[in-house]
This record gives structure tokens, C-alpha cells and sequence, in this order.
């Protein structure tokens, strides 16, 4: 009956694994693959230690599994959110399907802070006002 | 308060291991759930059962997490075994009704563990999130979907 067990976590485990593998050949663009793979990949190997803890079924390696599956889903995301933040910073390319990209002009070219309303105009009009005055001054 | 009354719980699941002398996963279960019961009978004004409510949420919002996982992830299965790709990538802007740092943190790894969804950036002033999504064929529907699964239940959880 435990083998069973066993066997069905490891299977979907390394099914997850294998269908992240695939997702990176397949997906069309960087945002894409990133979003495939960590995602399947903690499934696959959360479902992998799942089956080790029924293999094993003691206290310590349980205990022990648990943390991982832990700190797992903890630091996935944040990987997954500094690389996906790098590449739109080195403009990595959408998918030519995408729909809307309402990132696009919101962060600021020399700073990189992101600002939350959509004025990029208007900011660039208050530049220029303000070089205006300069020269008033002057 | 809320932090009070777990150590008193967790404490009293561990005298009940020490009673019992057996050390396993089953008794400490166990010991939690019977420590849980009685704290609940013996609490009396409205604001020692908050703990109560929320354990249940939590539990809750746990098993609604999951079953949404596991149904996005057969979604992006199917995306990603099939021959032509039906998605509808696009990059969304959500505002934001998390203020604080914690839940702010919270709800970004949440919003990345599901499959289809990725956080791309919080804008500095705290007031938008920029999410990538797989399947935006309504902008509206996309953003109701995450403001009423993971965003309502984690405040309703945190404050």
C-alpha cells in the first residue's frame, strides 16, 4: 500500500519536472519560460520529497523535508521575480501574441524606480518647465 | 494576543506529548487538535475566540490555495503539452489593497507560486503591482480573479 503511495507522488513529481523541462524549449519568451518553470519545479520537487517522507517515515527526515518544501516555496518566487525584473531591465522581448504590456515607459531610465500612474508627459513637460525657469532665472 | 494564544497552544500540545511519552507526528497532531478543542471551550468574550476564527480561515485559505495550484498547473500543462498555444500573455497593472510590508511580501509570492501568474514589480509609492499574466483575455476579469481568490482572503487573514 506504501509503495503505491510512494510511487504515485515520485511519478507526478518527476511529471511536473519533465513538463517544466519542456516548457523552457517550448515557450516563446523569457517571461514566458520563467513562469512555466518555477512553479512546476517546486511542484515537482515538493511531490519528490513528499514520496521520500512516505519512504522513509521517520521523524527526523520528515522534519527535515518539511523545512525544505518550506524554504522552497519561499525563495522560488523571489528568484523567479529578481530574474524576470533583470530582463525587462535589459528590455527582453514579449511574446509577439502578447496582449498589453502596461509596464512599458513606467520606470524612470536612470534611476529604475517605478512610478504608479501613467504620466510620462506630463513629467517630461514638468522637466522642461523647470529648465524654463532656470533660465528665467539665469 | 493572537501570538499568546498559540504558544499557549503549542505549549500545551507539548505537555501532552511529554504525558503521553510518545514522540511522533501522529500524537503531536493529535495533542495540537485536543489543546485546540479545550482552549476553544474554556474561551469566553469575543476577543479571545478571534484565534479560533482564524485558525479555521487559515486551514481554510491552505486548501483553496492548493486546489487552485493544482488546477492552474494542469492548465499550463495543457498549454504547454499541446501542439498550438491558445494563451493570451500580457502585462497588467493591479492596485494594491495590501499596505504593509508583510503583506505586500505575502501576496507577491503567493500571486508568483500560482502557475500562469508572475510578479514582475510593486511600483515605489506601494499603490500597483505589475503582474505578467498567461491568460489576460479580459483585463477586468484577470484582475477580480486575483483581488477576490488571494488578495481578499490573505487581509481578511492578517488584520
Amino acid at each position: 500500500m506504501i509503495d503505491i503511495i510512494i510511487m504515485i507522488f515520485c511519478t507526478l513529481g518527476a511529471l511536473a519536472v519533465l513538463l517544466a523541462a519542456i516548457g523552457v524549449l517550448r515557450m516563446p519568451d523569457v517571461y514566458l519560460r520563467l513562469s512555466v518553470t518555477t512553479k512546476a519545479a517546486t511542484l515537482g520537487i515538493g511531490l519528490i520529497l513528499v514520496g521520500a517522507a512516505f519512504h522513509f517515515s521517520e521523524v527526523g527526515v520528515t522534519s527535515r523535508i518539511i523545512a525544505i518544501i518550506f524554504f522552497i516555496t519561499v525563495t522560488a518566487p523571489v528568484s523567479a521575480y529578481l530574474i524576470v525584473r533583470a530582463s525587462y531591465f535589459i528590455k527582453a522581448k514579449l511574446w509577439e501574441h502578447s496582449i498589453v504590456d502596461e509596464l512599458n515607459g513606467m520606470y524612470d531610465k536612470k534611476t529604475h524606480s517605478l512610478s504608479s500612474t501613467d504620466l510620462p508627459d506630463e513629467v517630461a513637460s514638468h522637466r522642461t518647465d523647470d529648465e524654463e525657469e532656470i533660465e528665467e532665472i539665469k | 494576543m493572537m501570538q499568546k494564544r498559540f504558544l499557549m497552544n503549542v505549549l500545551l500540545t507539548v505537555i501532552w506529548v511529554a504525558l503521553t511519552g510518545s514522540f511522533d507526528y501522529l500524537n503531536f497532531i493529535f495533542g495540537f487538535l485536543v489543546s485546540f478543542f479545550v482552549m476553544w471551550i474554556i474561551s469566553r468574550n469575543t476577543d479571545d475566540r478571534k484565534y479560533f476564527t482564524i485558525a479555521f480561515k487559515v486551514l481554510g485559505f491552505f486548501f483553496f490555495f492548493l486546489y487552485e495550484f493544482f488546477k492552474a498547473t494542469i492548465e499550463v500543462a495543457y498549454e504547454v503539452m499541446t501542439k498550438r498555444f491558445q494563451m493570451k500573455p500580457g502585462i497588467i497593472k493591479m492596485p494594491l489593497d495590501a499596505k504593509t510590508d508583510l503583506e505586500i511580501t505575502l501576496l507577491s509570492n503567493l500571486i508568483s507560486l500560482t502557475p500562469g501568474t508572475l510578479v514582475l514589480d510593486v511600483s515605489e509609492d506601494r499603490t500597483v503591482i505589475y503582474i505578467h499574466g498567461m491568460y489576460v483575455e479580459d483585463k477586468v476579469k484577470f484582475i477580480n480573479s486575483i483581488k477576490e481568490g488571494l488578495e481578499k482572503p490573505l487581509l481578511s487573514i492578517m488584520r
